[in-house]
């Protein structure tokens, strides 16, 4: 089974990975420096980048593990931050209000380039283009 | 900070970046071995260099400013930005193809991104 575990993390998934990585790392500083710094301030932004960067962090390590269990976890966390950033996106234009500050995920990921919503579609295109490996 | 440093970091990543991208083009991994191998790596170690001068620049001048600044966002960027090259370096260098390449292309990318956002912490006005 070398090949169903190397599958997502080879060719283009490992720049995927890459990506998801640098989100892993941006999501859990920026909510980290969030939460210490002024928490009170936006309490529920700061929650949802806090809730973000463990997707984030869960998406990069199950889609470089790549067995069968982790692949199943990058489904979910992948499908997690699809639903997330599009309820957040829609959200944030719909209720600005309850956005005092911004999270990764407001206006689908504006701050960030658009590249959040990209991501989680990317993602689970990727598990399902390699899921023969599985199969086979 | 040091804006002639961040300057040239900035400059020099979007260089190596440029550098990576042309490699990707050209389907043609960088090697510790041929002579542009070297060169590229040891462009990428400069850079390093250079990110670990300014961390250390600002973290002095982070702890003697008498503005109030974002401390906790600031060195994090600093120290974060030290951590995307070798990561990346790591990461490109087990898949010996240009997608291993293109995370390099991604990886020298990020850092123009993170300097120019540790510079807006720095002369940000507290609270705004």
């Amino acid at each position: 089974m070398a090949e169903d575990r190397t599958a997502t993390r080879s060719g283009p998934g490992r720049l995927l990975i890459a990506v998801y990585a640098i989100f892993a790392l941006a999501a859990c500083a920026r909510s980290a420096s969030q939460i210490a710094g002024h928490f009170s301030r936006a309490p529920l932004a700061y929650l949802l980048s806090a809730f973000a960067a463990v997707v984030y962090v869960v998406a990069t390590v199950s889609l470089s593990r790549g067995s069968r269990g982790s692949r199943r976890l990058a489904v979910v966390s992948c499908a997690v931050e699809l639903v997330g950033v599009v309820t957040v996106g829609i959200a944030s234009l719909v209720a600005p209000s309850a956005f005092p500050d911004a999270t990764v995920w407001s206006v689908f990921g504006q701050g960030y380039g658009f590249v959040p919503v990209v991501l989680p579609v990317l993602g689970l295109l990727w598990i399902r283009r390699t899921a023969g490996f599985g199969d086979s | 900070m040091i804006d002639a440093l961040s300057d040239t970091l900035i400059w020099v990543a979007l260089a190596a970046a440029v550098w990576a991208l042309v490699l990707v083009v050209l389907n043609r991994p960088p090697l510790p071995g041929p002579k542009d191998g070297w060169a590229f790596f040891g462009l990428l170690a400069l850079l390093e260099l250079g990110l670990l001068a300014q961390a250390v620049v600002g973290l002095v001048q982070l702890a003697t400013t008498d503005r109030d600044v974002a401390g906790l966002a600031f060195a994090g960027y600093l120290l974060g930005a030290l951590l995307i090259l070798p990561v990346a370096a790591y990461w490109s260098l087990a898949e010996r193809t240009r997608w291993g390449t293109a995370v390099l292309v991604v990886g020298a990318l990020a850092l123009p991104v993170m300097v120019v956002r540790m510079h807006q912490v720095w002369t940000a006005v507290p609270g705004g």
